[in-house]
């Protein structure tokens, strides 16, 4: 890696002044894990680095069922899946977290440095979106909110302008007969990039046999996470059945645009998308009944 | 050059500072300031695991940490692992399974497994496979890796 500065910021004004005064040439360091590659592999450029670790509002979480859940941007991954009350209430959130790399990766890695990165592929974005999830964002004008579904805007492109920075995200109390799941799927058990993903939002009628309202976010299956707004509306008022899910999965395909790459041609993305969509409602509504299901990544269980 | 930064750390129990500039990995100093080489450097990329040390008690990539950010931390090393002249049990499982050929990956897997012991006394097989998808091996196919796993686990029952 060439040389570099580096200066942890104590106060998110603090860490805002320094992005604005350096613009381009500063880069955030959360867990390092997507920008030490990237910047050793010369794929990004930075002549400081701006660690945020140490600025508290940005690491930690705070639950309460009323006013839901503030997740610090640049906490690391495992404190969400070892959180029960988080993977309780938060499950599609805590199954994205438990499948970011391996326990190295996940004892760094955020999802505010997941979701900035901005790859179409990254895990915890579809979930984010299912949860919907809304961005806090810090910059020289004061603080923004954005919610996760507008926030990447193209490949490793987002919203944040000059300055900004990613502070918390904010999840919406979640109430009864909801039920939530991330899927990918991947050639490997664990350790890759999404071929594809699925993030789903379920909350079921009292008598928990009719969906009254739903949310999709999927992965590697356009130039962002896509948000699968119409099929989340289609849903509401289906029945929560095995017929309902795979039509589900069949409309997703239709929204999806992928590209064939070396991780798989576009046709079978198109194909396991609408699988993916499908299993991850059935999970999605097993745990809004109260089923507790595996933590299979792909929805196999085995 | 950038100006050296001095960091202050504990590694495997004693005090430790460096200097370091700030685009160095803990890996590269633990390795070449330090004189600790028994973590290695397989990918420099955060995806082989064999540059594993724990971290404030968790496993993390000493090459996707920087030096600088070491400050103030407790990391244990390979070097840390053994108690004193006595091989741990999982080195001892490892070295009498013959879980490693090459063994690049050897002090990574041991350290990471540690951090699952310490956390599960009882894994699964599939826990091991689980826990341990952050470390790759070239040589041993993992079987005779995930038995080893199991016999320290084992092992370290009968201790307590
Ligand atoms: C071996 C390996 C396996 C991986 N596996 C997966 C995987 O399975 N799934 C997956 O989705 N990803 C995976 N990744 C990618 C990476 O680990 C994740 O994207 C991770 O969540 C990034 O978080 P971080 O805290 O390490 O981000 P960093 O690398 O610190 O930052 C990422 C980017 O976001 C910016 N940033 C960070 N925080 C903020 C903030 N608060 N405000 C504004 N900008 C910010 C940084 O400047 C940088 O551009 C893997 C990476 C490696 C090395
Ligand atoms: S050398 Fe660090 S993970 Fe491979
Ligand atoms: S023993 Fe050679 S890589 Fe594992």
């Amino acid at each position: 890696m060439k040389d570099i500065e580096y200066a942890a910021a104590r106060s998110v004004d603090e860490a805002v002044g320094l992005l604005a005064a350096r613009g381009d040439k500063a880069r955030i360091l959360a867990g390092g894990t997507d920008i030490l590659v990237q910047l050793r592999e010369g794929l990004r450029d930075a002549d400081l680095i701006v660690d945020v670790k140490k600025i508290p509002e940005l690491v930690g979480l705070s639950h309460d069922a009323k006013r839901g859940l503030r997740l610090g941007a640049s906490t690391p991954c495992y404190r969400i899946y070892r959180d029960a009350k988080i993977c309780a209430a938060y499950p599609a959130l805590a199954d994205a977290a438990r499948i970011i790399g391996g326990w190295q990766i996940q004892s760094r890695a955020s999802i505010g440095g997941n979701l900035c990165n901005s790859s179409p592929a990254a895990d915890s974005i579809p979930a984010l979106i299912a949860h919907d999830a809304r961005c806090v964002i810090a910059g020289p004008s004061g603080r923004r909110t954005v919610p996760v579904a507008e926030f990447c805007t193209a490949p490793g492109r987002n919203v944040l302008a000059r300055g900004e920075l990613l502070v918390t995200l904010e999840f919406p109390p979640v109430g009864d007969g909801e039920g939530a799941r991330y899927l990918r799927f991947i050639p490997r058990n664990e350790m890759d990039i999404a071929v594809v993903g699925a993030g789903v939002w379920v909350k079921l009628n009292a008598a928990k046999d009719t969906i009254a309202a739903a949310r999709i976010g999927l992965a590697a299956v356009a130039p962002t996470p896509l948000p699968a707004t119409e099929v989340g509306a289609w849903l509401a008022g289906k029945p929560a059945t095995a017929a309902t899910f795979a039509e589900a999965g069949d409309r997703a395909r239709r929204l999806a645009k992928p590209i064939s790459d070396m991780r798989s041609p576009a046709e079978y993305r198109l194909h396991i998308v609408g699988v993916l969509v499908t299993r991850a409602l059935a999970g999605a509504v097993d745990r809004a009944r109260g089923i507790v299901i595996g933590h299979s990544p792909n929805g196999q269980e085995h | 050059m950038v100006k050296k930064t001095h960091v202050s750390t504990t590694i495997n129990g004693e005090t430790a500072e460096f200097l370091c500039e700030p685009r160095q990995s803990l890996l590269e100093i633990l390795r070449d300031t330090l004189e600790l080489t028994g973590s290695k450097e397989g990918c420099n990329n955060g995806n082989c695991g064999a540059c594993t040390v724990l971290m404030d008690g968790l496993p993390v990539n000493s090459c996707l940490v920087l030096a600088v950010e070491a400050e103030g931390a407790t990391i244990t090393t390979i070097e840390g692992i053994a108690e004193q002249a006595h091989l741990h049990p999982l080195q001892q499982c490892f070295l009498e399974n013959a879980a490693l050929q090459c063994g690049i990956c050897t002090p990574g897997f041991i350290v990471a497994a540690k951090a699952l012991l310490d956390r599960n006394p009882k894994p699964t097989e599939h826990d091991i496979r689980f826990e341990l998808a952050g470390n790759l091996c070239r040589c041993t196919g993992y079987d005779k890796i995930v038995r080893a796993v199991q016999d320290a686990a084992a092992a370290l029952e009968g201790k307590h």
